[in-house]
């Protein structure tokens, strides 16, 4: 368990004044001149030492990311900060916001100062219309304080910080469609490559992170990498916000360890499962895009990204989503179905046509109106959509259903002989 | 070059190329909906999909640029699982209709369907249907069958530079379509309907009217601007049914204007179809030889000065021929091909060519337009400019109409006298033009159509000069000429021979009853009223303005109709192919000069085609040897210096539509020509 001293986002709750004076009481914009002047291959060398993997869900080592970065460019390079926050059962980012903005600002400094970038966009969700506010406040409170700006902590160095509020679509939160939504147009993925890093935000290069992997850097840079280094297990390393959410007697947002225990998780901070553990049916462990755990693999795995790749699912954003036997979980993951197909872009054809047909299907499964032979060919279909799209939106509504086809088959199958047993009554 | 397996062959390809094209370049064939050459990378069909060794997903072949120890597979069960995967996506909500879809035989979903698909449907819930969209009177949409490949979407914004189409909504529900309804106001539109894989985007006017195997093609030249795109004309028994384009990369690459593909329904009204000749001031059906008759009579009293030839704008190289031997036979000096009265110098052929080429364009680095709209001139040749001026660092200046050319451009104004600013070297742009390597002007007929076009032309050539637009290997001087005939003409000297009247003069001569006799071949361009009381010949295709007046009408052949030699505006000698036979009595130009002749007592010496062309290479010699060659021309001396009036400069078309006696014949150009220039509004309002 992850002891107090440790812990990053010590307002994460909002008990505190989340501004300037507060954060700057919580040891935030504390000698960051001294680290800005670290310069640039200190900072990237000490991101990719502390093993910090990004937050927004595909786990990629923000440090080597940052390293793609060209060192000399004609072109400026970008920082971007994904706050489109969309994936069902997070509520992190959100929390960072409203509550610690100053680390997100800071992080963005630093992050820039190791990117080569003098310009950050953040990319807020438009329904966060408060927090976009919140972090407006605090960019606006470090502008006056000369924390940043064209002298950011009277280092020399210029920042800036915008903040953008988008307009409410999902697929905005895929890092190319964030961008071009930003540029102002359609939120359409890009194809890869070119890759941001070369050509992103305007044609320039840019790096796209999470909120959360933005808001440890400050925290990882003044207390080391082998601070951040030693919690967790190798190669899942540091803390990290998890949300639980469901069926749980205290639903919260908690900052852990990472590779605690999914059990120590639910029941030390969200006061266990309604009901009891034996009560549970199922976890989403990191978000809806990410499959369903049945309860036996619940009890033994752990929240990182390997112990969860390796029980057939991920860690997502860590948003737990906790369901107890209540639950129709036929029900619960063809309403996932809904949420994709009404989320796709509709650029490229697997994810467009490919997401309405699994939505139909589970439709009609969520009741029983199909054939046991439908079961496959829904499964067929997420294989047909599961990776050939052009961006991951395809992947994520593939696989609850997968998921919920490995684990819990037996449901589909008597929810459909009872359909069909109902029919026959019926009929006689 | 990097070096890359596919298929376990080693292959080494141009970098900067993408998988699929290295693909091709061996022979592997990979399906595509969304992928076109000339168009940008959408990669959104994911029908392209291959493997590549050490990639973590299948990657779009489409937009994967080739790098050095690629492994890439496009044979394996994988792929052809992936490919069926995809195309049985794009079938679910794809209507099974193509049995009443004029897309059916031609549709790439077809026959990738045949090649790629299952054998059976698996999707057995409700399909989607999509309200169709309202594109104008010449594109028929049918969104339904849309696959959203974007192709449409990027051509009209990209190469017809109107960016007035997209994709509202998202997921499922997207709709391509313009948002609020109108019509698309390209000149080039018609395209979209080759680029679309399916049968969403149709020919309207052509809509249900003939299945794509019925079809005989003929692969032809368009005559009707002076562009020369090659066309293919399809037609059923004797009726010309559609017009498509062909790929020529120096011309028209594969685009089409609107008025080449759409007025071919122009081609069956209107029509003469046989001889008349006027009696008792009313045109009267009349045989050959009655016809023949009336010519000889007035022919043979008259003085070869009191007579004149004027050829319009589709007549062809070889009937212009023939009819100047003819009539330089009975001694006629007056001759002339331009019946718009431009002040063409036909003594230096540099200074009546458009010498950068087409495709030359593409090379070019500064380009200077006067008194010119080229994109309602030449849209094809248009959509080479704005190619160009995507690329890059190309400074546009333009003296003449303000238009939206579907790019941006200096506007200098209309005043001509502003182009002795740049001769002189005083103007701003003249820097702009001498800096650049390549420059290119393009003089348009708006600014030779003028009393004073002459000294507008010696300007041009002054400025051409002046700024170094001619030089080794690169000439930059261009004229744009409206007219299909126009060059052929030039070049075969059909112009005012010694004593001869030009076009001018030929009417004041009419008007005051100098010039007794004017034989007009397909020229309807003049002002009928100022031929007085001549007796007027007129030979062409269509009932239109000359036929009104004629005193004889000898029915000729529409450009679709005979093997004729067409010269584009760069001096490209292209042949055109009969795809059906004139109607009625109708014949093949030439044939009726021929024909003529015996008649007149001075007999033509050839009876065949061969034979005809044989002597038009004697006085061309590059209209029958460099066929589909530009041969350059060397630089002279040409125009005359004068005074400019500072009259603005104007393009000669106002209506695209309808420019010549076949589109102003076309329902579908009328249409247009409703919808575009508020014909409509007039028609149904009050005051009318």
């Amino acid at each position: 368990m992850l002891r107090d001293k440790d812990r990053i986002f010590t307002n994460i709750y909002g008990l505190h004044d989340p501004f300037l004076d507060g954060a700057r009481a919580r040891g935030d914009w504390d000698g960051t001149k001294e680290l800005i002047l670290k310069g640039r291959d200190e900072i990237v060398g000490a991101i990719k030492g502390s093993g910090l993997r990004g937050r927004g869900g595909a786990g990629f080592g923000t440090g080597m990311k940052w390293s793609f970065m060209p060192k000399e460019s004609p072109r400026p390079s970008y920082l971007v900060i994904n706050a489109d926050e969309g994936e069902p059962g997070t509520c992190k980012d959100r929390d960072i916001l409203r509550h610690e903005p100053h680390k997100l600002v800071e992080g963005a400094l630093l992050a820039s100062v190791g990117i080569g970038a003098h310009a950050a966009y953040c990319y807020v969700r438009g329904e966060f219309f408060r927090e976009a506010e919140a972090l407006q406040r605090a960019v606006d409170e470090a502008y006056a304080a000369g924390l940043i700006g064209d002298d950011a902590c009277g280092t020399g160095y210029k920042f800036d910080f915008y903040v953008h509020r988008g307009a409410g679509a999902y697929i905005c939160g895929e890092e190319s469609a964030l961008i071009e939504s930003l540029e102002g147009k359609k939120g359409q993925p890009r194809l890869k490559p070119p890759f941001p890093a070369n050509v992103g935000l305007y044609g320039c290069p840019t790096t796209v992170n999470n909120v959360e992997s933005i808001s440890v850097c400050p925290t990882i840079l003044r207390r080391g990498a082998d601070w951040f280094a030693a919690l967790g297990r190798p190669n899942n390393t540091g803390t990290k916000l998890f949300n639980i959410s469901g069926h749980v007697n205290n639903p919260c947002t908690v900052e852990e360890e990472m590779s605690v225990p999914l059990k120590e998780l639910i029941e030390k901070h969200a006061g266990g499962v309604i009901g009891g553990w034996d009560n549970l049916l199922g976890v989403i462990p990191g978000g809806s895009s990410t499959p369903v755990l049945p309860r036996a693999a619940c009890t033994s795995v752990l929240m990182d990204f390997d112990s969860l790749k390796e029980a057939g699912s991920g860690l997502g954003t860590a948003a737990v989503i906790v369901m107890d036997r209540s639950t129709d979980i036929v029900r619960a993951i063809a309403r996932l179905a809904a949420f994709y197909k009404h989320e796709s872009c509709g650029q490229c054809t697997p994810c467009r046509e490919g997401t309405g047909w699994l939505m139909r299907m589970m439709e009609r499964m969520a009741v029983g109106n199909a054939t046991v032979a439908e079961i496959d060919l829904l499964d067929e279909v997420t294989r047909q959509i599961e990776g050939h799209t052009i961006c991951a939106l395809g992947d994520a509504a593939a696989w609850p259903i997968q998921g919920l086809i490995r684990h819990f088959r037996p449901e589909i199958e008597k929810r459909i002989e009872e359909y069909n047993k109902g029919g026959a009554e019926q009929a006689a | 070059m990097p070096k890359l397996t596919i298929n376990g062959r080693e292959v080494e390809v141009d970098a900067g190329l993408t998988v699929l094209q290295a693909c091709e370049q061996i022979g592997i064939e990979i399906p595509r909906f969304c992928f076109h050459e000339r168009l940008s990378i959408a990669g959104n069909c994911r029908m392209c999909l291959v493997e590549m060794e050490r990639a973590p997903k299948p990657v779009a072949s489409c937009a994967m640029p080739v790098a050095d120890g690629m492994v890439i597979r496009t044979d394996s069960d994988k792929v052809r699982q992936m490919r069926k995967g995809v195309m049985e996506f794009l079938l679910i909500n794809h209507p099974l209709d193509c049995p009443i879809c004029d897309q059916g035989g031609e549709c790439d979903l077809q026959d990738q369907a045949m090649a790629y698909g299952m054998d059976r449907g698996r999707y057995h819930e409700n399909k989607r249907a999509v309200k169709d969209k309202y594109l104008g009177p010449l594109v028929k949409t049918e969104m339904t069958r849309c696959i959203h490949c974007t192709r449409c979407i990027r051509f009209i914004t990209e190469v017809a530079g109107v960016p007035e189409l997209g994709a509202t909504a998202r997921g499922e529900n997207t709709e391509v379509g313009t948002y609020v309804e109108k019509a698309l106001t390209s000149e080039l539109s018609g395209n979209i309907i080759d680029l679309c894989p399916v049968g969403a985007l149709t020919n309207r006017p052509f809509a249900f009217s003939a299945r794509s195997w019925e079809l005989r093609k003929t692969e032809s030249i368009d005559a009707m601007d002076a562009v020369g795109s090659n066309i293919r004309i399809d037609s059923r028994g004797t009726e010309v049914m559609r017009i498509m384009p062909r790929l020529n990369e120096d011309v028209n690459e594969e685009w089409l204007g609107d008025r080449s593909r759409f007025a071919c329904d122009g081609l069956k009204r209107q029509r003469l179809d046989r001889p008349y000749v006027r009696r008792d001031g009313k045109l009267r059906p009349a045989s050959w030889a009655e016809a023949f008759a009336a010519i000889k009579e007035k022919v043979g009293p008259a003085e070869g000065s009191a007579m004149a030839v004027i050829a319009g704008d589709q007549a062809d190289c070889e009937s212009m021929t023939a009819l100047k031997d003819l009539f330089s036979k009975v001694g006629v000096t007056s001759f002339d091909c331009r019946q718009d009265g431009a002040a063409l110098d036909p003594s230096c052929r540099a200074g009546y060519l458009f010498n950068t080429t087409i495709a030359g364009i593409e090379e070019a680095d500064a380009c200077l337009l006067i008194g010119t709209n080229p994109r309602l001139e030449a849209p094809v040749l248009n959509a080479r400019i704005r190619k160009r001026y995507q690329m890059g660092r190309f400074p546009i200046a333009a003296v003449g109409p303000a238009a939206d050319l579907t790019y941006r451009y200096d506007h200098l104004g209309d005043d001509p006298t502003v182009l002795r600013q740049i001769a002189d070297g005083s103007h701003d742009f003249a820097k702009v033009l001498k800096d650049a390597a390549r420059p290119m002007l393009i003089l348009g007929q708006g600014a030779l159509t003028r009393p004073d076009g002459a000294a507008i032309l010696a300007l041009a050539r002054q400025i051409a000069e002046a700024t170094g637009m001619v030089g080794d290997g690169w000439n930059g001087f261009n004229v744009l000429h409206t007219a299909a005939a126009r060059v052929g003409g030039l070049d075969l000297g059909f112009v005012p021979g010694e004593g001869g009247r030009d076009t001018a003069a030929i009417l004041d001569g009419a008007g005051k009853g100098e010039v007794s006799l004017v034989y007009l071949l397909d020229a309807d361009g003049i002002d009928m009223d100022r031929l007085g009381g001549a007796f007027v010949v007129y030979q062409g295709h269509h009932g239109d303005a000359g036929a009104h007046r004629a005193d004889v009408i000898l029915p000729g052949a529409a450009y679709t109709e005979k093997d004729a030699t067409y010269v584009n505006t760069e001096g490209r000698a292209q042949r055109a192919q009969r795809a059906v036979f004139p109607p009625g009595e109708a014949r093949e130009d030439w044939a009726v000069v021929r024909a003529l002749s015996e008649a007149l007592g001075h007999k033509l010496p050839y009876d065949t085609l061969a034979q005809l062309r044989a002597r038009m290479g004697e006085v061309a010699p590059h209209l029958v040897e460099a066929v589909d060659e530009v041969t350059a021309a060397p630089w002279g001396d040409f125009g005359t210096a004068g005074d400019i009036d500072p009259a603005p400069l104007a393009s000669p078309i106002t209506n695209y539509y309808m420019t010549d006696p076949i589109s102003r014949a076309s329902p579908t150009m009328a249409e247009c020509t409703a919808t575009f220039l508020g014909g409509e509004q007039a028609r149904t309002g009050t005051d009318g």
